[in-house]
């Protein structure tokens, strides 16, 4: 569904992505590991349009992307939870939630969507008319993930849903996701620094590193991977 | 007393006018991040515009109500067209370059616009038609408040009314804060923040224009300058408040208006523009983020 061609993205004289191929299948849950600096966000964002791919293709379907605006993007169904969530601070939760669906225009689907992410999250129920800027991260999360579900996503990119969270908060995000993807058909291409976790809800995964994929493979196997052990696991 | 109340409403009036341009500097400012310098001409032109249309529909011998309206509209369409294109020959090649170049370029445009205008009519003043007539019915308070003034707060707190509900209530309003917000969020919702730029001077543009024709009939007369110092004014007001926020731009407003009517009133007309510097001086340094705005906090 997603492919990705020898691509190539930075900014100014920084080549952050040098050369990635790879490919996300209709339903899978991806995940791609990789250090700090080792250019995760810089690919979302090439994904996304919001930065250029310099080089290379990016297909969705049988439909080039590279070079559309990121709206175009988003109106294909590939939607993006960023890294460090970026609520619209100043807009109440239940607004950012209005504008996760903003390039849809089913009036009844919005509201059983609406509905059905405050019974993922019955907190942000509670807080609905609270500005988002003043949930905790936890709940900060839990928003820009149900933003990005009130898009109806074809495809979900996530970028470190983990970051900052509470183990057990982090255990309740990944059921989610998983519970998503089995649910709804929603593909996943989950980026994390927490390989443990992510290799365990995926499917297959990929190690980037500097700007290049490393590795990559079937999630158990890159379990076992010696040298995915050592590196992100931590074994 | 009565002179109380006079100098009280006069300060409105002021302040209303400079509130119809201050909002365009502060939606602008929330939206890019810059100080567009010409919006004091667009304003002009709105005054010039009108100027133009009202005098040939008063030929055809219009009633005057329908002469300000249709006026307003076309000043309002013809500022907004303006300002949507100027926006996307000055400041949008340069979205991406360091901040100053988009400040030089809003400068490089003011000038423009002032140059355009002086060659293109006169540098004389031109006498405005009296398009507010004395209402019968003010007659008793015409030493308080004159019929123009009343329109002008009548107008202006509908407009403020209307731009309230769009901005909180409405798909493209929600869009405009939310791009203000974190404009890459934006993107990644499915927002077309080009377009959202574009509506945003649209609106501030005609708005400044609205302003133009209220306050080219109140005074009676206009030239290619007077956008010069009404923006310097307006965008004194929009800091004042808070640059960046709507309702600080309000508010802002009416604090300068009110401060320059007083002080022209009890102590001379030659101190109006010291007192509203010193005003502004002192607000910023007891509050510098101005008097409605939030400490600044740096976009990541
Ligand atoms: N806006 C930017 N301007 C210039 N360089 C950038 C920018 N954003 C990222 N970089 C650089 O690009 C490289 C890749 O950054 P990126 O954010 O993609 O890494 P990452 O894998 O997501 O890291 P992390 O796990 O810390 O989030 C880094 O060397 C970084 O310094
Ligand atoms: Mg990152």
């Amino acid at each position: 569904m997603l492919k990705l061609q020898n691509v190539q993205a930075g900014y100014g004289n920084i080549l952050a992505i040098k050369d990635v191929s790879l490919e996300v299948e209709r339903g899978e849950i991806v995940t791609l590991i990789g250090a700090n600096g080792s250019g995760k966000s810089t690919l979302l964002m090439a994904i996304s349009g919001i930065i250029p791919c310099r080089k290379g293709r990016i297909l969705f379907g049988d439909r080039e992307m590279q070079g559309l605006e990121p709206d175009r993007i988003v109106k294909m169904g590939i939607c993006q939870v960023p890294e460090g969530r970026h609520i619209f601070p100043e807009l109440s939760v239940r607004e950012n939630l209005d504008m996760g669906a903003f390039l849809r225009t089913d009036k009844n689907g919005i509201k059983e969507d609406m509905d059905y992410v405050y019974s993922l999250f019955p907190i942000l129920a509670e807080r609905r008319n609270q500005d988002g800027g003043t949930l905790s991260g936890g709940e900060q999360q839990m928003l820009a993930l149900s933003r990005a579900l009130m898009a109806r996503p074809v495809l979900l990119l996530l970028d470190e849903p983990s970051m900052g969270l509470a183990p057990l908060v982090i255990k309740q995000i990944f059921e989610i996701i998983k519970k998503i993807n089995s649910e709804y058909k929603t593909t996943v291409f989950l980026v994390e620094q927490n390989a443990h976790q992510a290799l365990h809800i995926a499917d297959r995964g990929y190690v980037l590193e500097n700007g290049r994929i490393a590795l990559s493979g079937s999630a158990a196997g890159l379990l076992e991977n010696p040298e995915v052990q050592k590196a992100y696991l931590g074994i | 007393m009565n002179y109380f109340i006079e100098l009280f409403f006069s300060g409105l009036t002021r302040g209303a006018i400079y509130a119809l341009i201050a909002l365009g500097y502060t939606m602008v400012y929330g939206i890019i991040g810059l100080i567009n310098f010409a919006h004091g001409e667009i304003y002009m032109i709105g005054a010039f515009t009108s100027f133009v249309v009202a005098s040939v529909l008063s030929i055809y011998g219009f009633p005057l109500i329908a002469i300000v309206i249709m006026t307003g509209f076309a000043a309002a369409v013809w500022a907004g067209a303006y300002g949507y294109t100027i926006e996307k020959l000055a400041y949008k090649p340069l979205r991406h370059a360091p901040r100053l170049s988009p400040l030089i370029s809003a400068i490089g445009m003011s000038i423009l616009l002032q140059n355009y205008v002086l060659l293109a009519q006169t540098s004389d003043f031109l006498p405005f038609p009296k398009l507010i007539p004395d209402f019968p019915f003010m007659e008793r308070y015409a030493d308080v408040l004159g019929s123009s003034d009343l329109v002008i707060l009548l107008t202006t707190t509908a407009v403020m009314i209307l731009l309230t509900f769009l901005i909180k209530y409405t798909r493209i309003g929600k869009a405009m804060r939310a791009t203000a917000q974190d404009t890459t969020m934006a993107m990644l919702v499915g927002i077309n923040v080009n377009r959202i730029i574009s509506i945003t001077f649209v609106i501030g543009s005609a708005l400044a224009a609205i302003g133009g024709l209220l306050i080219a009939s109140h005074i009676g007369q206009i030239n290619f300058y007077i956008g010069f110092i009404a923006g310097i004014k307006a965008f004194t007001a929009a800091v004042l408040g808070g640059i960046g926020s709507i309702p600080g731009a309000v508010l802002g407003s009416l604090v300068l208006g009110l401060t320059e009517s007083f002080a022209t009133g009890y102590v001379s007309s030659d101190y109006e523009d010291v007192f509203a510097f010193s005003l502004l001086v002192l607000i910023l340094i007891f509050k510098p983020s101005g008097l409605l705005g939030k400490a600044v906090i740096k976009k990541v």
